[in-house]
């Protein structure tokens, strides 16, 4: 079963050309070019009803060596291009790494490259923890993204009348919740009517219930994820698909079982659909053609940022107390800025030292309007780490990049 | 040149039309008030049984094989429309010459469709497309196409008005449905058949009556057909029938002209059909609406044009039905009306957007439900399948006894995608996968995003999700610009907030405690407070102070935006930076 070996010169987008000065396209294994090889070219040029000497020279599929290479496209991030060359469409490509390493950053960078080059993008959202605004400062397009947001028991939504809970006929309560319509041979998922068939058990008041009800939580996520992913893979047309599984616990994400990835890995197939999922563990195994490692944030990155913290805070002072006619007038009332104010700085226009900022510093970010404090966390700096790629067998290899600039508020 | 469709047996073939599983029974429509229901027509299989017009609804019962069914105004009302439908397709000068009859101008469409007998079979194969066998009849005028329609017809002669067996079909045309009369042989082509045809069916009162005079005075004279009336001298003629005697005489002949009436067939695609017995399952409904859908979609296709909004409109069956035949004594009281059947449809109370409030009837409820769509489309399958998903989201909680399917026109959308542009999810099947989510996630937590004017943290609203064709290219970007765009801090909501326990130092937080494990430790790193504020002017007013931490937790270090709410005076870790 190794249909996924086979590199001709139509996989690599070229020619068959069969011409004796042209080298070969194709390498074999060393160990099998030997009798092996002769032995098959034989065979070959025996079988064939055209005995075309030059035919000895073609080697089966199953004996190359190389992969059709797919297309690699950009992930939003240079150093993360040159550390993985890209992300591959028609493959699964998993990152993952713990809270606060930046996945959602590699996330959106990437959503901002798709969008870029004018592809629709779907984010399935297993908790429900996009922020819509960090998506439009990154660039988005969110006219080309579909966001599934999960993690909502859609069985809450049923209304509970009053009657009912009075203790309502039980035909009669089938009926209002739709007991009697059911098509199971036009929903291939097969879900809707078991879920609407369960519902008055799942809004049982006791305690225990709800308990249960909220241990069920993470598994009736990750339902609705896989779900929403098959439809949206057998769908088709979209460039880029995220499952966006980064605050699901690893015990509930590997409950995932491997057939799901495979499967996943064979819709995908193929097509010119990135599949990236974002986890805290790696759980697909071997079906993921990527397995990117984000590290933690040490804490010398929480110790440079107290520093920033202190050089903002210096430069908005300076700038606070050069222009604060203007940043009065700039501030609405719905939204306002404030800086703790220190006593005793000083401002110069000079341009020369002011307690490690120059003025240049400060007018430097005199252009943005409402610097908010998100922007202290500019430079954050992110380590990633290739564990495994499908394309590249060289060892483990790093890259540190730094976020270039953060909305918030 | 002029063309005729015409529908033999009408009110059986707009019920064969909305049952097409009648086709091989023996039916009988039957008209009027109990217990003086009489039958109206019946085809040709239960005449062989020795049903026939006129007979009482008792009698037609004493048949066991019969299938009676109610005449349904509606039901010929979409029949009629499909005709006209029909004809609109090849023509844009139609008349609509009666309830069964169209009358179309053909000129100038040899160029267009072929010959006049390729024009007739395309015609005839597009009405069997619309549900409908008619007889098709060309002739270089219009009252000699509909003479050749009707009397070439395989209607049965006892629906009209006891006209006799129709004449064989001309040798010339081997489908019997088809008829085309070169110019300059009408009267040959006519001669054979029956003076009867010369009288319109559908006469009623007094025109009935004077035509059934003439009949009987061209029987007495032994003219039975059109051959014999042409033959009489016309100063004869006219000297005992007058003006009308010539007039029949020059239709017998071929040589009557007139102009036509065109109407502009009303742009309304309604579909209808009456059940006789409620359905209480999907199924049994998914199989109706399937075929009121392809004949929707088949006349939209007609007019070239698709839908974007279908509407659809179940009648219930009332309250004391449902009850009674469920045998449930929980019957909802009268002054419960509104509760009772917002319980009953169960629609939960935040209406979706696709849905419409039902209509209240004292006791025919009606159950209505709206579906738009993103973009004009104008395929059956796909319909049934949203119609599916929304009833299943959404069912109408009692039985149904007639449903009612319209869609409003629109042009079909002319996009062409671009060799080089980047591929998109085809609109049909995004919609199915959209509605197929909806019912898994819920209708408000899957689509785009839209930002709103506000500077509210969830300032957002979620939207339809359209993937339209790409009319450009996607705009190039220089590199230096896509990269100021890449890498940006992302925050990552806890939705809802969590509540946090804060310890404050000099009004700062340096410990923080929380429901979750991992979202608790020492402050390494804080950055604060900046106050936001807003909506003071409306009762939702939120007022807060936000802080950016570092916590460490064992070895881990993560951020987090921490926010004290100064309205209501609690702590809350709104998010995390990732």
């Amino acid at each position: 079963m190794s249909s996924a070996v086979l590199s001709t010169s139509a996989a690599l987008g070229r020619p068959f050309l069969f011409d004796a000065d042209s080298e070969p396209e194709v390498r074999c294994h060393p160990e099998r070019s030997g009798k092996g090889a002769k032995r098959i070219s034989r065979g070959v040029e025996g079988s064939l009803p055209y005995s075309d000497p030059r035919l000895a020279s073609v080697t089966p599929a199953s004996r190359l060596e190389i992969r059709p290479a797919p297309e690699m496209v950009t992930s939003g991030i240079p150093a993360l291009d040159a550390l993985t060359g890209g992300l591959p469409r028609g493959c699964l490509t998993e990152i993952c790494g713990p809270a606060s390493s930046g996945r959602t950053t590699v996330l959106l960078a990437a959503l901002a490259a798709a969008t870029r080059r004018g592809e629709y993008c779907a984010v399935i959202d297993a908790s429900d923890a996009l922020d819509p605004h960090s998506l439009a400062a990154a660039g988005i397009d969110l006219d080309h993204l579909l966001w599934v947001r999960c993690g909502d028991d859609i069985q809450q939504k049923v209304p509970k009348s009053t009657k009912e809970s009075a203790g309502a006929p039980p035909l009669s309560r089938t009926l209002r919740q739709g007991g009697g319509f059911d098509f199971p041979s036009q929903d291939p998922m097969g879900f809707q009517q078991r879920e609407a068939g369960s519902s008055p058990r799942c809004e049982g008041n006791s305690s225990l219930e709800k308990f249960a009800r909220n241990t069920r939580l993470p598994e009736h996520r990750l339902e609705q994820v896989l779900r929403a992913t098959d439809l949206l893979l057998e769908s088709g047309g979209f460039g880029l698909i995220i499952l966006e599984l980064a605050d699901l616990p690893p015990q509930s994400a590997r409950r995932i079982p491997l057939t799901t990835w495979f499967r996943f890995r064979r819709a995908v197939e193929h097509k010119p659909t990135i599949l990236l999922a974002i986890e805290q563990q790696p759980i697909a195994g071997s079906c993921s053609a990527l397995l990117l490692q984000l590290g933690m944030p040490s804490t010398s990155d929480a110790i440079r940022l107290k520093s920033q913290t202190m050089k903002w805070t210096k430069t908005m002072n300076y700038t606070q107390a050069d222009s604060s006619r203007e940043a009065a007038a700039r501030e609405s009332p719905a939204r306002q800025c404030r800086v703790s104010p220190e006593k005793g700085t000083q401002s110069h226009r000079d341009g020369t030292d002011f307690g490690g900022i120059t003025a240049d510093d400060a007018l430097n970010v005199m252009h943005i309007a409402h610097p908010t404090h998100a922007h202290l966390l500019t430079e954050l700096q992110i380590h990633a780490e290739l564990i495994r790629s499908r394309l590249d067998r060289k060892p483990s290899r790093s890259v540190m990049f730094e976020t270039k600039t953060a909305w918030a508020g | 040149m002029f063309a005729c469709i015409y529908v033999p047996n009408f009110p059986v073939a707009a019920a064969l039309r909305a049952e097409p599983e009648l086709l091989a029974h023996a039916i009988a429509i039957f008209e009027g008030k109990p217990p003086l229901e009489q039958i109206l027509a019946v085809n040709e299989t239960a005449r062989e049984l020795g049903i026939s017009p006129g007979m009482s609804k008792a009698q037609a019962e004493l048949c066991s094989d019969i299938l009676l069914r109610p005449r349904s105004p509606l039901q010929e009302s979409s029949a009629h429309s499909a005709l006209l439908d029909c004809a609109q397709s090849f023509s844009p000068t139609v008349e609509d010459t009666a309830r069964d009859t169209v009358l179309l101008d053909l000129a100038g469409m040899e160029s267009l469709f072929g010959s006049l007998t390729k024009i007739s079979h395309a015609i005839s194969d597009r009405a069997i497309a619309l549900g409908l066998a008619a007889t098709v009849a060309s002739a270089s005028n219009p009252d000699a196409a509909v003479l050749a329609a009707r009397g070439f017809s395989a209607a049965p002669a006892s629906c009209r008005l006891s006209r006799g067996h129709p004449a064989p079909a001309p040798d010339s045309a081997p489908n019997p449905r088809i008829i085309v009369i070169p110019a300059g042989k009408e009267a040959e082509r006519l001669g054979p058949l029956p003076v009867e045809v010369l009288f319109d069916d559908h006469l009623q009162g007094d025109p009935k009556q004077a035509a059934e005079r003439l009949l009987e005075t061209l029987a007495r004279w032994g003219i039975r057909n059109l051959r014999a009336l042409a033959a009489l001298p016309e100063i004869a003629l006219s000297e005992r029938l007058g003006q009308q005697g010539l007039h029949l005489q020059k239709l017998a002949c071929g040589t009557a002209s007139r102009t036509l009436v065109p109407v502009e067939a009303p742009l309304v695609f309604e579909e209808a059909i009456e059940l006789e017995h409620p359905i209480v399952l999907l199924e049994p409904l998914a199989f109706l609406l399937n075929r009121l859908l392809e004949q929707l979609c088949a006349r939209l296709a007609s007019r070239a044009l698709a839908t974007q909004e279908l509407c659809l409109t179940l009648e219930l069956s009332n309250l004391t039905g449902v009850d009674d035949e469920l045998e449930n004594p929980g019957i909802p009281s009268e002054s419960d009306e509104a509760e009772s059947s917002r319980v009953m449809w169960g629609q939960p109370p935040s209406a979706v957007r696709r849905s419409e409030a039902p209509l209240h009837h004292h006791r025919q409820p009606k159950f209505t439900r709206k579906l738009s769509l993103p973009l004009p489309m104008l395929d059956a399958k796909v319909f049934l399948k949203l119609l599916q998903l929304d009833l299943n989201a959404h069912p109408p909680g009692a039985p149904i006894v007639k449903i009612h399917l319209s869609a409003e026109p629109a042009r079909p959308r002319s996009a062409q995608g671009g060799l080089f542009l980047p591929p998109s999810p085809e609109p049909e099947k995004l919609e199915l996968t959209l509605a197929r989510i909806a019912g898994i996630v819920g209708e408000q937590k899957v689509g785009a995003v839209e930002l709103l004017d506000t500077h509210h943290p969830e300032g957002f609203r979620m939207r339809r999700f359209v993937a339209e064709v790409a009319r450009k290219a996607p705009q190039k970007k220089t590199p230096d610009a896509a990269e100021a765009q890449a890498a940006v801090t992302a925050l990552r909501r806890f939705r809802p907030p969590l509540l946090a326990n804060v310890t404050l130092e000099n009004g700062q937080p340096t410990y923080l405690v929380c429901r979750r494990k991992e979202v608790q430790g020492e402050v390494l790193w804080k950055a604060g407070p900046w106050r936001f504020s807003g909506d003071w002017w409306e009762r939702e007013a939120w007022s807060r102070d936000e802080w950016d931490l570092a916590l460490r937790n064992d070895e881990a270090v993560a951020f987090y935006r921490l926010v004290h709410d100064l309205l209501n005076g609690g702590w809350f870790v709104e998010g995390t930076y990732d």
